[in-house]
């Protein structure tokens, strides 16, 4: 595949030619339709489950004005300089987790926030995506594939953040940095034989994860998601009223703001984890099917800016980054369809709530960053 | 730097990427598939069923809650039963406009402020079509009322339940505890999901410390109803499992009897069964009825009871902390011999007043200005001879004075299985450069000797203590409940007393002397307690004490009858009995009583008559108050 002769907009400078507005601010037209999109869809999905008030409407577009913000900021730093800032950005999270566990607040039984008094700040989403950056610049140091040792390397990256925010506990968190940073050294050329072998090794270690790196409660989750008639007033409660609601939608669907298990106060947790739920009510299979589409559109432009990535770091990142949002979307739907046990992950950009949005929308900045920054090869 | 091989390797690199990206394609369009199939599954294949479920709304999921379990003494008479009651729930989603059925409501049956105000916050922790409560305990005329109006009231619900009832009332209150309405800090507390159908929670005493077990765990009924909400016909029930009955130590009659000597003075008193740690009877006088707090107690009756310049809210039991005066006298006329700094005849001149060789100036009285004259070890307990117990002090030091005194449980919690408990305070060197910053002063060690200065216990620990040397060191951990009984099988569970590290026992014949001694309090002519021996069901041993409230000035005398009520002495008494095999140990402090001898020492006497005649009838029936 050649770089040149794109007919996409926003692609790469070249001297003379006059560049537009998106352009010039580094952004990825395509990019940016899929996300306001899919941004306005949720919008529409959270006047509903928000019960037709507008304040829930209003606060998350302050929420996703700051994190378009975020990411037009992040699409003009080059990613040369992400290169340099990845070892000091991993090193600070780190340091930062292990803050969280000493003097972290607890909220919900989890300590997950450092207080540093004008501010209150989860230095696990700033790991999202410090710790593929860290993992992306391991491996582009030198060749790939890479070697056993450098690929322990990596693993050992991304372990031991996972591990402390697993420690928090943040389950939901630390699948995905955990599955960022395999993406990495997966799509950087990890060979099979490890790959296979460490599909081995992942049975006893579940086991040992379950014996003594769970806690009570998320055990308590995952045993509910196996049967969730046994606990109905309790645990299982989320699980059957966010099935009923999606399948009382049927094909097409009640209709916008008819959803009645969400009206009815049914449906728990309906603007933040489950709205996909309501999504589901609301707008039938149609609905969900199309958007599935959005997302797999989002996905396929970020895998596209992978494809045409100039250099190992920036293709290994781009890379993760989009197939990262991809596992965002299973985990969330098939949690609230009863496909896997309720982990706090959000329908991302769908969900009410405004750390993971930034997250996300900074990702979104730094493909838009790997894209724009190209220069012409000579090929 | 753009040479051939970085070229091939780009080229190369690309080309990997490109594969294992097709690769994680394949795989998430897999797991994409899956979910599609599983929304069709839901949307598509079960759709009718989910649409049933939902639309219809038919089937409703209703908490049952378990019955609390019953709290007995060691006899079998019921200290907490439940008794049924009628409550008038609402669900608000069946309300149309709540205000005006609230109004209207108001007009049936009595609600206050209180109520109302309740009934705004519980109502938005409810599940939608749960019944939140508004009224508890409604009187038979107003369930008359409810049921002739009810038509007027779609949505508003009478329940039938169970409501906690303490048939003994005051003299239990402290032990027992009781139970109150959930707030909403205990809600943060407590499993949402177990406590669904339950209003009542535990507050104090036993109730709260037993919370888990005597609450059981909730059951629910699948029910059917109509449009309106009312339940048609029950699907099918998983019924709860009630609470453990919890069997107290306590006797109810000891408790009486300790309640009646008091006679309307504040005090504790504690008996303890020296041989297992078993609470015979634990009084804080004055107690309070516990049956107010059930439902709510009213803001009057409330600082009505907190204001009370008697405190009848404070448990003097576990909380209250008072210098053990003369009480520590025969602890310390075994540490004396013990550690072999004074031998049982070894003789002190009293002459009324004690120097420290270092300071000719300050003279430490006796509570005899005449003096003892010569005293022996017998003497100084059997008269509480001061001058002895300064001397000997002094002859200790600080240091061992706090090491024999750890032995005994002073100034450390005596971890008994209710809540709330206060540790008192064993002063040391180190303690007082730790909480004062400042040094020890040989002062302070000499009327250590004689229980003042910082030394603080609570009645229960001077009980406790009493109980480990009456047993000749074997000492075992204060408990109120012996055993738990599943009222369906009617299996009981024992708890088994828990030993303490014994006492080391250096010579049998010490401990002879000192508990001798004791016995001589009681038993001899010249005894401080003399009067409580006549007509004993049998041979008492025991010390007296008075710990003062009000420091006197050198130059001053304290005069009774000149000092404010408030600031009289405490009257104290420790005590066991039978002498030669103890069953009971008891400690008895009378707040502002004055002496020892003659205002607390009654007391344990009293306590002492009623373990002697529970002895001759140990097992009355029990009694019928048990509703479940």
């Amino acid at each position: 595949m050649k770089s040149l002769g794109i007919p996409l907009s926003g692609v790469a400078s070249s001297p003379g030619q006059r560049r537009g507005l998106l352009a010039r601010l580094h952004l990825d037209g395509p990019l940016l339709l899929g996300l306001f999109v899919l941004g306005g869809l949720g919008m529409a999905v959270l006047f509903s489950a928000g019960g037709g008030h507008v304040e829930l409407v209003v606060r998350q577009l302050v929420r996703i004005g700051l994190a378009v913000t975020v990411m037009v900021l992040l699409a003009q730093i080059p990613p040369r300089r992400l290169y340099e800032w990845a070892p000091w950005l991993f090193v600070a999270g780190t340091g930062l987790l292990v803050a969280v566990l000493a003097f972290g607040d607890i909220g919900k039984g989890a300590q997950r926030w450092l207080d540093l008094g004008f501010v209150r700040f989860q230095p696990s989403e700033a790991m999202k995506l410090a710790v593929p950056m860290m993992v992306a610049r391991h491996l582009a140091r030198k060749p790939l594939p890479p070697g056993f040792w450098r690929l322990l390397g990596g693993i050992l990256i991304l372990v031991v953040p996972t591990l402390l925010i697993a420690k928090q506990p943040d389950l939901g968190t630390s699948i995905l940095i955990a599955s960022s940073g395999f993406f990495v050294l997966f799509l950087g050329g990890m060979s099979w034989r490890l790959l296979g072998g460490a599909t081995v090794l992942a049975v006893p270690g579940l086991w040992v994860l379950w014996e003594y790196g769970m806690k009570e409660y998320q055990r308590q989750r995952v045993l509910t998601f196996l049967n969730p008639q046994e606990d109905p007033l309790g645990s299982g409660y989320h699980i059957i009223q966010s099935t009923i609601a999606i399948g009382s939608g049927g094909v097409y669907g009640k209709g916008w703001l008819n959803g009645t298990q969400a009206h009815l106060d049914f449906l728990p947790e309906r603007s933040t984890d489950f709205i996909f739920a309501v999504f589901g009510e609301e707008f039938g299979l149609i609905g969900a099917l199309i958007l599935l589409l959005l997302y797999v559109l989002i996905v396929g432009r970020g895998l596209y800016i992978a494809a045409l990535a100039q250099d190992s770091f920036s293709r290994l990142l781009a890379g993760s980054i989009s197939l990262t949002f991809l596992v965002y979307l299973l985990v969330n739907t098939g949690m609230v369809s009863g496909l896997l046990p309720v982990v706090g992950v959000p329908l991302p950009l769908v969900s009410y709530g405004g750390t993971s949005l930034v997250t996300l929308m900074a990702g979104f900045g730094i493909l838009m960053s790997i894209h724009t920054h190209r220069r012409l090869l000579p090929t | 730097m753009m040479n051939r091989v970085a070229l091939n390797d780009h080229l190369r690199e690309i080309r990997l990427f490109r594969g294992r990206v097709i690769v994680a394609v394949g795989f998430f369009a897999l797991l994409i598939v899956a979910l599609i199939a599983r929304l069709y599954w839901l949307q598509v294949a079960q759709h009718t069923h989910f649409r049933t479920l939902s639309e219809d709304n038919r089937v409703k999921i209703y908490p049952v809650p378990p019955t609390r379990g019953l709290i007995f003494d060691r006899n079998g008479t019921v200290l907490a039963g439940n008794l049924p009651s009628y409550a008038l729930e609402i669900t608000r989603e069946q309300v149309d406009d709540l205000d005006a059925t609230l109004a209207a409501l108001a007009e049936v049956v009595a609600i206050s402020d209180a109520d109302l105000r309740r009934f705004q916050r519980l109502r938005w922790r409810k599940r939608a079509f749960e019944g939140t409560p508004l009224r508890l305990r409604l009187s038979e005329e107003e369930v008359a009322r409810m049921a002739v109006n009810r038509h007027r009231f779609p949505g508003v619900e009478i329940t039938a339940g169970l409501t906690r009832h303490y048939p003994q009332g005051g003299p239990v209150a402290h032990v027992v505890g009781y139970v109150g309405r959930i707030n909403e800090r205990e809600l943060e507390r407590i499993d949402e999901a177990n406590y669904a159908g339950t209003n009542y929670i535990g507050k104090i005493g036993v109730e709260l410390t037993y919370e888990d077990v005597l609450h059981g765990s909730v059951g629910y009924r699948r029910a059917e109803v109509n449009a309106l909400g009312r339940v048609v016909r029950d699907l099918d029930v998983t019924p709860p499992s009630p609470g453990l009955n919890l069997y107290l130590t306590l006797d109810h009659r000891l408790q009486h009897a300790a309640e009646l000597a008091l006679d309307g003075r504040t005090g504790a008193v504690v008996a303890i069964d020296p041989n297992n740690g078993e609470v015979l009877a634990m009084v804080s006088n004055p107690g309070f009825d516990p049956n107010l707090f059930v439902n709510g107690i009213s803001g009057k009756a409330y600082s009505e009871l907190r204001d009370d310049p008697d405190r009848p809210l404070f448990n003097r039991v576990l909380r209250g902390q008072y210098p053990p005066g003369s009480t520590v006298k025969p602890f310390y006329a075994l540490a004396g011999m013990e550690y072999g700094a004074v031998s049982a005849d070894h003789r002190v001149f009293c002459p009324g007043y004690y120097t420290l060789p270092t300071d000719k100036e300050h003279r430490y009285r006796d509570w005899k200005k005449t003096g003892h004259g010569w005293t022996d070890m017998n003497k100084s307990v059997v008269q509480s001879c001061d001058v002895y117990y300064y001397e000997l002090a002094v002859k200790l030091g600080i240091d061992r004075l706090k090491e024999f005194m750890d032995r005994f449980g002073f100034g450390r919690l005596t971890e008994v299985d209710i809540d709330g408990e206060l540790g008192g305070l064993m002063p040391s060197q180190e303690w007082k450069r730790r909480a004062k910053g400042q040094a020890w002063y040989p002062g302070e060690t000499v009327i250590t000797g004689i229980g003042q200065g910082f030394t603080l216990v609570t009645p229960l620990q001077l009980a406790a203590a009493t109980a480990t040397l009456a047993n000749r060191g074997i000492g075992w951990k204060p408990h109120v409940v012996s055993a738990e009984e599943n009222p369906i099988t009617g299996e009981v569970v024992v708890i088994d007393p828990q030993g303490l590290p014994p006492v080391p026992r250096v010579a049998e014949r010490n401990w002879d002397l000192a508990l001798k001694a004791m016995h001589d309090v009681v038993n001899t002519p010249s005894g401080t307690a003399r009067r409580i021996s006549e007509g004993a069901p049998f041979k008492i041993a025991g010390k007296t004490g008075t710990a003062q409230v009000f420091t006197v000035g050198q130059e001053e005398e304290y005069k009774e009858d000149e000092v404010h009520h408030k600031l009289r002495d405490h009257a104290l008494f420790m005590a066991y009995a039978p002498f030669d095999d103890p069953q009971i140990a008891v400690a008895v402090v009378v707040e502002n009583g004055g002496h020892g001898g003659s205002a607390a020492a009654p007391v344990a006497r009293a306590v002492f008559d009623a373990f002697a005649a529970s002895q001759v009838a140990p097992q009355p029936v029990k009694t019928g108050d048990t509703a479940q």
